[in-house]
């Protein structure tokens, strides 16, 4: 059981910085989850919590103590990689109990140890088989029960589901769920499937180009994004964005007249394709064609092109929408649903929905002409 | 795959495999088999044309003959010693040279002057620098006042062997390093970092993880090594010609052949040369387990 503690971490390959200035606290036995886009330095930022990678600057600290020298052998985490990293030439029971063949338990210890660990992965079956006789899902498990057999203070993984097919991921996640559950160690893990992100996190630290664009609980993310791209990559499909048009706005997209915003310029709004239904034309607040629409099935996804340069989607539950494709259709959606952002990206906030009244009529709010 | 397209197949692959076969019979199976057939001749080089078949006694010869078995003691002294120097060193240097120190590309390339030098040439030149007069390595342990005069490397008896394993060590090390380096990159570095995670001593890393699967790497290296060292005649041959001391098999199947003329010993003794290849290859297969793939 441990906390983690970085403070002012930096890391430059030659004149490339990878990370930039990381403050960030992980209290003990709390679940975090790195998201970002590839190449944003999520696993590198893991690696300098694990010691696998030195830091250019700042600290790191385990439990408070200052760690950021001592090497990745002496740090007592385990690392869970998205390779499984199995020795190959290793029986499952040893490549398990491997790590205590030096801790000098005496043989039948390190063998109970293993059984148990095995059981509890279900694993137990394969314990005489080579990795490589061994299915993807499977392997992680032993590289999970690799590192469970341990009991190490810190849990690292870095995209361990994504070598799996989704059925399998999502039968793994369940299971890292309940082994946090369980045994209530801190754990850090990245992944770029905000899905895994959602489901598995207390706290999710959105990485954008080596630095932290928010850290939240997944509801905090998903409902006050600080900033454009925190809000466009939490949640999926992604969230529609439009530029505002400079002006009045009687050529564009245009705030509806009294949105009251909380200072700063807004130059963007957004709205998630959960927040929009498809209405009759010139029934909803704007008007756009329905270029596209995919069937999954459970939900739809309806492509609705506003203008030239903008393509908004619509997520429809349930049934499809009964709209032909190329028709012109509204969109509808409350003022509540609406994130407004600055010149900067940033997130404004704004107090419309309940200051207006009633009965406003819907055209002239948030408004698109064409 | 149907009859038909597997037939077509392998008409297409034996098009593509009758010219090498050809090459194969022209300059291995053919001087082979001339060779194997004059071991039971008793022709003589100066006209192979005439001779008589005389069965094995020109094998019984050779094995009758105690110069060939000084030729086959030196033989086995020289591969073992040789290539087990060769290849802890390999390792070593290869294990060094995988870490990321600056400088790697330069070292590596470097690492291969003494193998790209001409045997005759490296062996001329060591020649020159173990001189007991002239010699630069004389000089230095002069200089150093190890010695107080020059040692004569090269003609004293009970020093040649070592000169020559020296200068056999210097020359195809790199080769180990090589093969050995190459092996070592296809470890996944992955693996060693959940290693080193996983709190194991930098030892047992070594021992259990990085040598278990480099075995494959170091058994074709510790192969190849062995059979070239098995007949080996160009640097004993040129360091001390015909010296007893350092006389290989091949050097005595020449001697035979060409010095003494004898076209049917020589032949014999050649073809014992091929047997002892053969034989240590099979050995050296079957107990690195070279046939089987790695991490079996
Ligand atoms: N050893 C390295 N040398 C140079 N650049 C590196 C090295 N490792 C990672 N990088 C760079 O650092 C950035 C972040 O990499 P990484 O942490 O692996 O991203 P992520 O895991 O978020 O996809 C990338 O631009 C990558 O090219
Ligand atoms: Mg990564």
């Amino acid at each position: 059981m441990a906390s983690i503690a970085l403070s002012s971490v930096t890391k430059t390959y030659g004149t490339h910085t990878v990370i930039r200035g990381v403050d960030l606290d992980i209290a003990d036995g709390e679940f975090v989850v790195f998201v970002g886009p590839s190449g944003c330095g999520k696993s590198t930022l893991l690696r300098i919590v694990a010691g696998l990678v030195p830091a250019s600057s700042g600290q790191v600290l385990i439990d408070g103590e200052e760690v950021t020298d001592v090497p990745a052998s002496k740090r007592g985490v385990a690392f869970v990689f998205q390779s499984y990293a199995l020795y190959p030439h290793m029986s499952v029971e040893r490549n398990i109990g491997f790590a205590l063949e030096t801790m000098r338990l005496g043989k039948d210890a390190v063998r109970r140890k293993v059984e148990t660990v095995a059981r509890m992965l279900k694993v137990d079956h394969l314990l005489a088989r080579r990795p490589r006789e061994l299915s993807g899902g499977q392997r992680q498990r032993v590289a999970i029960g690799r590192a469970l057999v341990r009991e190490p203070e810190i849990f690292l993984f870095d995209e361990p589901l994504s070598n799996l097919d989704s059925d399998l991921r999502m039968e793994m996640r369940i299971e890292i769920a309940r082994l946090h559950e369980d045994i209530k160690t801190t754990m850090v893990y990245v992944t770029h499937d905000q899905a895994e992100a959602m489901t598995l996190a207390d706290r999710i630290v959105v990485l954008n180009q080596g630095s932290i664009e928010q850290v939240g609980t997944p509801l905090e993310l998903y409902q006050s994004p600080v900033n454009r791209f925190v809000a466009g990559f939490i949640g999926s499909p992604r969230m529609n964005f439009a530029d505002l048009a400079a002006g009045s706005g009687t050529n564009g997209f245009a705030l509806p007249a009294g949105f009251l915003v909380d200072g700063g310029q807004p130059t963007s709004v957004g709205v998630r394709p959960e927040a929009l239904s498809i209405v009759a034309a010139g029934a909803g607040r704007m008007d756009g064609i329905l270029e596209r629409v995919e069937d999954l099935g459970h939900e739809h996804f309806a492509y609705i092109r506003l203008s030239d340069e903008t393509i908004w989607v619509v997520r429809v539950a349930g049934r499809p929408p009964a709209e032909r494709r190329n028709q012109l259709v509204g969109l509808s959606f409350a003022d509540a649903d609406i994130f407004v952002f600055d010149g900067e990206g940033k997130r404004i906030a704004h107090r419309s929905s309940s200051a207006l009244p009633e009965g406003v009529p819907a055209e002239g709010r948030l408004l698109h002409e064409r | 795959m149907s009859a038909k397209l597997a037939r077509r197949e392998h008409r297409t692959a034996w098009l593509f495999l009758t010219p090498l076969v050809v090459v194969m019979l022209m300059v291995a199976v053919w001087p082979l088999g001339r060779t194997f057939f004059f071991s039971f001749t008793d022709a003589y080089l100066d006209d192979p044309a005439v001779y008589g078949m005389v069965g094995i006694s020109n094998f019984i010869e050779v094995i009758n003959d105690p110069a060939w078995w000084s030729a086959v003691r030196n033989t086995l002294t020289f591969a073992v010693i040789s290539v087990a120097i060769e290849t802890l060193l390999g390792l070593g240097i290869a294990l060094l040279l995988n870490e990321a120190i600056p400088g790697r590309g330069l070292l590596r390339a470097a690492i291969l002057v003494p193998w790209a030098i001409p045997v005759v040439v490296a062996t001329k030149i060591w020649e020159w620098m173990l001189n007991d007069q002239f010699g630069v390595f004389n000089r230095i342990l002069i200089s150093l006042g190890l010695i107080d005069h020059g040692i004569a490397w090269t003609a004293s008896s009970s020093l040649i062997m070592g000169v020559v394993i020296f200068i056999d060590v210097w020359m195809t090390t790199p080769f180990m390093v090589l093969l050995i380096l190459a092996g070592l990159q296809t470890i996944p570095g992955e693996m060693m970092e959940a290693a080193e995670v996983d709190g194991i001593p930098a030892w047992k890393r070594f021992w259990s993880i990085t040598l278990p699967l480099l075995k494959p790497a170091i058994g074709v290296a510790v192969l190849f090594r062995s059979l070239d060292a098995i007949r080996m005649f160009d640097l004993a041959y040129v360091l001390a010609a015909s010296n007893q001391n350092v006389m290989t098999v091949s050097i005595y199947a020449r001697d035979r052949l060409i010095s003494f003329q004898e076209l049917g010993v020589g032949s014999a003794a050649s073809t014992w040369v091929f047997l002892l290849v053969a034989l240590v290859a099979i050995i050296l297969i079957g107990a690195l387990r070279l046939d089987r793939s790695a991490g079996e």
